[in-house]
């Protein structure tokens, strides 16, 4: 052919070779480097969360025998009134200090009372309110200890001197004492569950922030789905090819890309500002997300109808039947298993965001549980930047295991997404 | 009537309506010899007779719940001879009458309150009954004007479907509301905000600490708005995101599509995809908690100041959480290339990564600069990671170890808390939406514009 | 598998050669759809003494699926082979070994000896950078790569770096455009995209691109299923002029093409080498009974 023969092409092309399969090997190797990186972040997220958290759902409870004492309790009867004014506090104290004779002077019983959490006094109320033939008796009950001695103890098994904080000396001499009678155990921590929001690490618990969730994913539901399947259905089945659906696209595309934390902005300016909603409720929450996941399902619900094969149509059309009928019965129902995943993949989502939630108030600090969409609450995802946010060595821990649950759940949401879309989708 | 049991009572009257119009259709068609006489199945009558009755009632039952507030409190604000000028003093003042007429406040308040609370009570009490009568008329009034046109004539699943169609329209123009809603809600403050502050100090100006005085006699009382170190900061964080994300994310999408067997996709791609569906908070949990000390003690270790909450920390994991982001759309775009280019590349005795490199990357090119700048809008749109890990001090640095803060961290701490709509320190915030939206929009075009172009391409 | 061999003779029943196909097409067309097991081995002559290309016991497996049952074929020097056959029966998936194209689809296995100036192909520490570098592949459809008319040619040899100067480089260009019969329609748009040409013209680039690299052998997939009638006598034109320099192998479904182009055809049918003769031979006097009911249009 050329000046070149056939000969020399060949010996050039194998002087290359080695170098041309190096680099071959290299790029393989980055592939595989790329995808182990992604692969050990999530693991190494996961262990961190998991490490971190797990120690939660155990709590340090201290047992103490209380007496109702009426004249420690400052009350002779029971009522509310006579039970919102004793002295539970001090039955705990009493009992402390019986618990430690030898402890004398002012500041060292004053140690001695925060081996307990403070809201132990608030238990005992509610125990002697369901109980009220206990006054005057005596019972042996466990109680929360103070974040600070489960905090100590449950270092102890990391290392061990153990994680002292605010802990004195002579506290860890008083624990080590209950621990080894046995009055000191770390048991299942139920508050966690059955508690809201407080101030005191041992108190909180994620019972109000998941209660709220559940309202604002509720409201989402109930009005993202059957406004993103119609809008899906008009789309899809019904718009004509105009600007108007093109402005309509161009619309649900771009905002399926806007940052969350916008649709805060848009929450706080219309429907609190304007329209005066309460804040901090689920039900704007809840409109908030709705505006936010509604492209997502849209999308997803237009993909599904498109996956519906035209000669359904066709055959439906052709028995005479009216577009909106062909479209009612034969085609969402096709369709309607692909759209459900679409909307709980949405709705995982809007479990997940918070910064919208920020700007409309949901930031506050909710102790009771919410009863309704209009109450305020908080939700679980804000509870976990709220308690990240707190100081305390024992809130990262709860924050951990708050993370846990939400993991949990939004695993299992996608999960069920998945095995919706394996189950029940057709292939054509 | 309370408005929830209106509202039963309207669910009531609909069920009654389609009831009486479905057996009044096949009522009519008895005398012409059956349902086959009707010009749609009787079901429709009723559905037909049930969107008048209920319809139009609902409506202005929605529409009244929505304004009902704003237009007692401007008829009992527009009462008051002596009001505050502030609007965070006339909240003030609404709330003392509100609570006032709920019988809430303790102690008598001035006589203007008393008789306001006296007008807002009445108002509502008028307001009940006049929404009662006009939902009920409207719906037994609209629903026996249906009833009285049911025919066998009458096409009525056509002027049902075409109801339905509306509807239908309805929902699909939310996604255009939404966007109107967006623009005006950070638009309109944020021409408030540049009434006070000039748009050319916020965009230009070098020093940011927006902590207005609360009292006007206080050191230090006007805040300074110069938004450069928050754009910097955000430009710098998501740099950093975006250089973790694409080189991780395009190169774990390559190994995926074009190397790996079954067996290593079924296993890595859905385990990738998991980093896709955590939630952001728990990102910036992880990176305040457990990157941002690591980051720090690695820079200690090798000389380097770092400051505990560092823009390395919080880019490092937004990285990370955009990586799946990433290499989906990378795979997509990549799988969309066709096979025959390949075929052609190896048939001629390239290598693989030569197929890759020199063929299928050029080819998909343009579909994965879609994607990264779409990766790159939600980088800058990206919250809980900064708010929890990258700090609040506005500093104008290039340092990646120093901490910075950025647009959306500061949206939040202005917005977060007590916020007065008359403050430019609240407006602040919204004329920060607006940028955030602007360029996340601009992004978000020209990204989804080159992505269509290119799947036309090949399609 | 091929426990039988029969001869050429005992292959065809008599009566059917006897009766001429369009007297008695039910009797044909029931016998001609046969399950490959019916078919017996390759008649004719597969063998050739200057063999480019030696295949012999190929068989070819999808996953459990087997596509290419025993197959054992010569391509001799400079010496055109079209492969012809209804669709599916495995002519495509017979060529792609031959460059081992086959090893980019999950799942497939080649067994047999198949070897290239008597170098085996599927050897173990066969390198198939070079070896696709000496054979190359036309496909179906034309490929250009999104890239100028110039980088689709200069493609191949720059990632093999045949070229040690740009002069050089331009040079192969422009001989392989100028065998290609492509250079007098795009040496003033050599910097235009490869995919603005015309269909034939794209395949003829395709050509180019894969006669850039020198190769012996080229393997031709059907490369005028994609084109118009006078693109198509282009190319065959084309092949023709190629023959003096290289082997060629061409899979068709066009009957017409491998009359017009080949010097030997060969026949396949569900995976299964039926026939292998000189082009003439099959085409005026073929010794297989599905051969002749395939020329003569009674299936395919």
């Amino acid at each position: 052919m050329t000046d070149l023969t056939q000969k020399q092409v060949r010996e050039r092309i194998a002087a290359r070779l080695a170098s041309r399969h190096r680099k071959e090997k290299l790029f393989r190797g980055l592939g595989i480097a790329s995808i182990a990186f992604g692969v050990l972040a999530v693991l190494v997220l996961f262990t961190d969360i998991i490490s971190k958290g797990h120690s939660a759902f155990l709590q340090t409870d201290i047992q103490l025998e209380v007496t109702y004492d009426p004249a420690e309790l400052g009350i002779d009867k029971i009522d509310e009134e006579s039970l919102a004014w004793a002295n539970f506090d001090g039955v705990i104290r009493a009992s402390l200090r019986e618990r430690f004779p030898d402890v004398s002077g002012r500041r060292d019983k004053r140690e001695l009372y925060t081996l307990v959490s403070n809201g132990a006094g608030f238990e005992l109320r509610k125990r002697l309110q369901d109980n009220p033939e206990l006054l005057g008796k005596t019972e042996t009950l466990w109680f929360n200890a103070d974040d600070d001695v489960d905090t100590y103890i449950k270092s102890l098994s990391k290392s061990d001197d153990g994680f002292l904080g605010r802990t004195s000396e002579q506290k860890v001499v008083w624990v080590q004492a209950l621990r080894e009678s046995g009055e000191l155990k770390k048991r299942f921590n139920t508050t966690f569950f059955t508690n809201g929001d407080s101030r005191e690490p041992e108190q909180a618990g994620i019972r109000a922030a998941l209660v709220g969730s559940l309202f604002t994913l509720l409201v989402t539901l109930v009005l993202s789905f059957p406004i993103g399947v119609a809008a899906a259905i008009y789309l899809e089945e019904f718009a004509p090819k105009n600007r108007w659906t093109d402005l309509i696209e161009v619309n649900i595309n771009n905002l399926a890309a806007v940052p969350s934390i916008v649709f805060g902005l848009l929450g706080l300016a219309i429907f609190i500002n304007f329209f005066e909603m309460p804040r901090s409720a689920p039900l704007v929450g809840g409109l908030v997300l709705t505006l936010m996941t509604l492209p997502t399902i849209i999308i997803s619900s237009r993909a599904s109808l498109k996956s519906v094969p035209p000669s359904i149509r066709e055959a439906a059309m052709g028995m005479g039947a009216s577009r909106m009928q062909v479209v009612l019965h034969h085609v969402l129902p096709l369709a309607m298993p692909g759209m459900l995943t679409g909307a709980i993949i949405g709705m995982a989502q809007a479990l997940g965001e918070t910064a919208p939630l920020l700007m409309i108030g949901m930031v506050a600090f909710i102790v009771d549980v919410p009863h309704g969409i209009t109450d305020p609450s908080t939700v679980l995802p804000v509870q976990i930047f709220l308690w990240a946010d707190s100081p305390e060595r024992a809130f990262v821990e709860r924050t951990s295991a708050a993370i846990m649950v939400l993991l949990a759940v939004l695993i299992t949401m996608n999960t069920c997404a998945v095995w919706l879309r394996k189950k029940l989708e057709r292939r054509w | 009537m309370q408005t929830p049991t209106l509202f039963a009572l309207l669910l009531l009257l609909i069920l009654v309506a389609y009831g009486t119009g479905f057996s009044r259709a096949v009522g009519a068609a008895r005398s012409r010899g059956g349902i086959r006489s009707l010009a749609s199945l009787p079901n429709y009558y009723g559905v037909h007779t049930a969107l008048w009755c209920g319809l139009p009632a609902l409506v202005i039952l929605a529409a009244w719940l929505i304004f009902d507030d704003a237009i007692i409190r401007m008829l009992v604000m527009g009462g008051l001879a002596d009001k505050p000028d502030s609007i965070s003093g006339q909240n003030l003042l609404y709330a003392q009458i509100q609570n006032m007429a709920a019988g809430k406040l303790i102690g008598e308040g001035t006589p203007q309150v008393a008789a306001a609370a006296e007008h807002l009570a009445s108002l509502r009490q008028s307001g009940q009954w006049l929404q009662t009568a006009l939902i009920l008329i409207l719906s037994l009034g609209l629903g026996a004007f249906a009833l009285l046109q049911v025919s066998p004539e009458m096409r009525a699943r056509e002027k049902v479907e075409k109801v339905l169609r509306a509807i239908l329209m309805a929902c699909a123009c939310a996604a255009i509301f939404t966007t109107v809603g967006i623009l005006m809600s950070v638009l309109f403050e944020s021409l408030r905000f540049f009434q006070s502050v000039p748009v050319t100090e916020f965009l230009f100006g070098l020093h940011w600490s927006p902590q207005m005085a609360l009292r006007e006699d206080q050191v230090g009382s006007s805040g300074a708005f110069g938004a450069v170190p928050l754009f910097t900061g955000t430009l710098m964080v998501s740099a950093i995101a975006m250089f973790v994300a694409v080189p991780v994310g395009l190169m774990s999408a390559i190994y995926l599509a074009e190397y790996a067997g079954n067996r290593v996709r079924a296993f890595a791609k859905p385990l990738i995809e998991i980093l896709a569906g955590v939630p952001t908070v728990v990102y910036g949990f992880f990176a305040a908690l457990t990157v941002a000390p690591f980051v720090r003690e690695v820079a200690q270790s090798v000389g380097l100041e770092a400051s505990s909450e560092s823009a390395l920390a919080a880019g490092l994991v937004m990285g990370v959480m955009i990586i799946p982001f990433v290499s989906s759309l990378s795979d997509d775009v990549i799988n969309a290339v066709p096979q025959s280019l390949r075929d052609g590349a190896l048939g001629l005795g390239s290598t693989k990564s030569e197929t890759v490199r020199k063929v299928v990357i050029p080819a998909a090119l343009p579909g994965i600069v879609g994607g990264v700048l779409l990766a790159v809008s939600r980088a800058i749109g990206e919250t809980m990671i900064v708010v929890m890990a990258a700090g609040l001090a506005a500093n104008l640095t290039a340092n990646p170890l120093e901490s910075v803060t950025t647009v959306t961290v500061q949206i939040v701490t202005l917005l977060v808390g007590d916020q007065e709509f008359d403050s430019p320190k609240t407006l602040a915030a919204f004329a920060l939406g607006l940028m955030l939206f602007i360029s996340t929009l601009i992004l978000n075009f020209i990204a989804l514009h080159v992505v269509r172009k290119y799947r036309e391409q090949y399609d | 598998m091929n426990t039988m061999t029969l001869s050429a003779g005992e292959a065809i029943p008599a009566e059917t050669k006897a009766t001429k196909p369009a007297a008695e097409p039910p009797s044909v067309k029931n016998q001609a759809v046969k399950r490959p097991e019916e078919i017996a081995s390759t008649v004719g002559s597969p063998f050739c003494d200057e063999a480019k290309l030696r295949m012999r016991n190929v068989n070819v497996f999808y996953g459990e699926a087997q596509a290419i049952h025993d197959v054992s074929l010569d391509i001799g020097r400079n010496q055109v082979v079209a492969m012809i056959g209804p669709s599916g029966c495995g002519k495509s998936t017979f060529l792609r070994c031959l460059n081992r194209m086959n090893d980019t689809i999950e799942g497939c296995r080649v067994e047999g000896e198949l070897s290239l100036d008597g170098e085996a192909i599927y050897g173990p520490k066969v390198d198939v950078v070079p070896l696709r570098a000496r054979v190359g592949m036309v496909f179906q459809k034309p490929n250009p790569f999104p890239k100028t008319i110039y980088d689709n040619v200069a493609y191949g040899p720059k990632i093999h770096g045949i070229a040690s100067r740009r002069a050089e480089l331009d040079e192969i260009v422009e001989n392989s455009l100028r065998r290609a019969g492509l250079w007098n329609e795009v040496k003033d748009r050599l910097d235009k995209p490869g995919t603005g040409l015309s269909g034939g013209q794209q395949q003829r680039l395709c050509i180019a691109r894969a006669i850039a690299v020198s190769p012996e052998v080229i393997l031709m997939d059907e490369p005028c299923s994609a084109l118009d009638p006078i693109a198509t006598a282009r190319i065959e034109e084309l092949i023709d002029e190629l023959r003096q320099n290289y082997t060629i192998a061409i899979v068709t479904h066009s009957m017409q093409q491998a009359a017009r182009v080949s010097q030997r055809t060969a026949y396949f049918h569900l995976g299964k080498l039926v026939e292998v003769n000189d082009t003439e031979t099959v085409f005026t006097n073929p010794e297989h009974e599905l051969t002749e009911a395939y020329i003569t249009g009674r299936f395919g």
